[in-house]
């Protein structure tokens, strides 16, 4: 197992490696020196050229490639055009902003996709099915966009219940420890700014959790389906179990295991979901880090932000993997 | 042998499948009972009705498609159909406990076989804790002569071979000393040498656990060895009860009479097989008259017309057959002076 796992981020290294290098080609073909846009349109030739030299944008690409895989190998992942601060150390903030959306969106989607799921293959064919699955199938051909839109109107701007965008109340913002905002929150004892964390987090996370509910709902009941006809499950109604621990221990673990991948290939799909939901709710996460370093031709915060988006996907698919030989004892991986 | 206490009495049950194409009666008026300690054998070829009998006592019949319609099915004084869902939890796997056919799949494949048999304990005995179920387990395992029974504890099904599992299935099933184990062919899928270990077993246990056991199988080599009393089934009703030995010597239903001649006799000579010509009617296929009349030879009109009752034709032995009936006995003679 331990060895199966060194493998796997062994063989990881060559995945980052050709992914650090399609990026740095892609970054080159935007249009626009970075210089230029840095100094405006009123530059200079000279300073421009002077900057360009200072950025080390004069070099060939493929030195400018090389240094910056030396500066990853030694944690360096470039300074900021734009800010001139360490991007290891500025891209922090964003990052816990992403991921702190991106984990309440799927803890929603799980949470409410499974049991859904559970509940039309236990009762198929009831109303509770029939209902579940119509939702389901609008929720999967949502598009995001429309939908956060649509809840920003509806809950936002007509009810005025929740706030449309921002990730804290802009009149009491919360003191950033880990700028995991509902753990800073908790460990200060900032009860106030705790529920208005969630507030904030309620109308994008909900947004971006609709599709993959969806499509964990309409997994888990296919699959509770199919396990629910199986051998054992008339073992355990046999013995005398509940027809409760039935579905939910015996049934629920067997059928788990597909909707494991969706979970995983889903959480990935979120965290591109997360830039276009960070747009829309001014969330200021990843995403929204990485789109405005475009508009500044900002190479390293572009570079590094794509990277450590695509170390966190690959990261996730292995988690995912072990996790499968966690359920099944049938899968070993030595 | 007769005066001993009934322990499972099932009169008239039906159960009927109602699918898009029509409903079927796979169990149509069955009736039957099982003494305490005896062995009744439920013989039949598949899809008469056998299964369904089981898991209607058990109350798992699939619903849908499946609902117990008629009949009453007795059991230490309560009729097992009028329980509601959380009385009939206290009786399965407690009074009355089952086997099936399948072991490779019987068994959850992501628990441990220690997890899955102390389940079976704690469902019914959870004031007694957990140690009382893992000795208990232990205990079970040991009395099926598994090898290494604590070990096994921690090991997972796949880890077993189809005999292990189908003896964890029989120590599982036997866990809480229940009245009745009922075995829905249990040795079907196991090859020939596992196939009469498991049976010897299971024939050991119930001389020793003195359970009532219902032994639902296809081969009537298994009845011969293990049964002391046999009902024969057909298109979902009964069609022959008789003790083990009278059904061999002296059948009296024509199917069964078929059946019995198509087993091979080692201690005859024999150039062909006989076997019975055509097919089991689905059940619900036919409307009118003895299910079997189509391939049956001593067949006359009233056996296209009219269902037969379930003849006395001796003090031990009955048959489904309007041979036994008083006027039959002579349609019989001139069928068998006709061929
Ligand atoms: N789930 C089901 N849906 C519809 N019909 C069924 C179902 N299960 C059983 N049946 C019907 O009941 C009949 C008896 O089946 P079964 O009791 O399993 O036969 P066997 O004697 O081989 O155990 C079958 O022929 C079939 O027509
Ligand atoms: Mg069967």
């Amino acid at each position: 197992m331990l060895s199966y796992t060194l493998k796997r981020i062994f063989q990881l290294i060559p995945v980052l490696l050709g992914m650090t290098f399609i990026v740095s080609m892609l970054i080159r073909a935007i249009p626009g020196n970075p210089a230029q846009v840095i100094l405006g349109q009123q530059a200079t030739a000279e300073a421009v050229q002077a900057l360009t030299e200072k950025l080390g944008l004069d070099k060939p690409w493929y030195i400018q490639y090389i240094d910056y895989l030396k500066g990853i190998l030694t944690g360096d992942l470039g300074e900021s055009f734009r800010t001139h601060a360490p991007v290891v150390e500025e891209i922090w903030p964003y990052l816990a902003a992403t991921v702190e959306l991106a984990v309440f969106a799927m803890i929603i989607a799980i949470f409410i996709g499974i049991n859904a799921g559970i509940v039309s293959a236990w009762f198929q064919n009831s109303w509770f099915d029939y209902i579940a699955m119509v939702l389901a199938l609008v929720g999967v051909s949502m598009p995001i966009f429309w939908l956060g839109l649509l809840g920003q109107w509806g809950f936002a701007l007509e009810l005025n219940w929740l706030p449309t965008t921002g990730r804290e109340s802009v009149r009491d913002p919360v003191n950033a420890i880990t700028n995991f905002y509902i753990i800073d929150t908790i460990i200060q004892g900032e009860w106030g700014q705790l529920k208005e964390v969630i507030r904030h987090l309620i109308l994008p996370g909900l947004s971006l959790a609709t599709i993959p509910m969806a499509i964990i709902a309409r997994m888990t009941r296919s699959s509770m389906l199919e396990v629910m006809r199986s051998d054992y499950i008339r073992t355990a109604k046999a013995k005398g179990q509940k027809m409760f621990f039935v579905i939910y221990k015996h049934a629920l673990k067997n059928a788990f295991i597909p909707v494991l991948t969706i979970i995983g290939l889903q959480l990935g799909l979120l965290l591109g979901g997360a830039i276009l939901t960070e747009t829309i709710f001014a969330w200021p996460g990843i995403g929204r880090y990485i789109y405005d370093a475009i508009g500044f031709r900002d190479y390293p915060v572009i570079q590094s932000g794509i990277l450590v988006v695509a170390f966190i996907f690959v990261m996730i698919n292995l988690i995912v993997d072990l996790l499968y030989s966690f359920i099944d004892p049938r899968i070993k991986y030595d | 042998m007769e005066d001993k206490k009934v322990m499972l009495e099932v009169n008239d049950l039906q159960t009927t499948f109602f699918t898009d194409s029509g409903d079927i009666p796979a169990v149509d008026h069955v009736s039957f009972h099982v003494h305490d300690g005896e062995v009744l054998g439920i013989v039949g070829e598949s899809g008469c009705g056998k299964s369904v009998t089981s898991l209607s006592i058990m109350g798992l019949v699939p619903n849908p498609p499946g609902k117990v319609v008629g009949g009453d099915i007795h059991f230490e004084d309560k009729n097992l159909l009028d329980l509601s869902e959380r009385e009939m939890r206290k009786v399965r796997g407690n009074d009355i406990a089952m086997i099936f056919q399948e072991p490779m799949t019987s068994l959850n494949p992501l628990f441990t076989i220690g997890h899955q048999m102390m389940e079976a304990v704690l469902i019914h005995h959870k004031k007694k804790g957990k140690q009382y179920a893992k000795d208990r387990c232990i205990e079970m395992l040991e009395l099926v002569e598994l090898p290494r029974a604590k070990d096994l504890m921690d090991e997972y099904p796949h880890q077993l071979s189809g005999g292990m599992r189908q003896r964890v299935m029989i120590a599982m099933a036997l866990i809480c000393d229940p009245k009745v184990l009922i075995a829905d062919e249990p040795t079907t899928a196991l090859d020939v040498t596992t196939q009469s270990q498991i049976l010897k077993l299971i024939k050991e246990l119930n001389d020793r656990l003195n359970t009532a056991l219902l032994l639902i199988t296809h081969d009537l080599g298994v009845v011969a060895k293990t049964c002391e009393r046999v009902i024969v089934m057909y298109s979902g009703q009964v069609i022959e009860e008789a003790p083990v030995d009278k059904l061999f010597d002296s059948p009296k239903h024509p199917y069964t009479q078929g059946l019995i001649q198509s087993v091979p006799d080692v201690r005859k000579k024999q150039d062909r097989l006989y076997s019975i010509e055509g097919n089991v009617p689905l059940p619900g296929s036919i409307h009118k008259g003895c299910r079997f009349a189509d391939r049956c030879k001593f067949a006359f009109d009233r056996c296209f017309n009219e269902n037969p009752e379930f003849y006395q034709t001796s003090d031990v032995q009955k048959a489904r057959c309007f041979l036994y009936d008083k006027e039959g006995a002579v349609e019989h003679d001139k069928a068998l002076t006709r061929s």
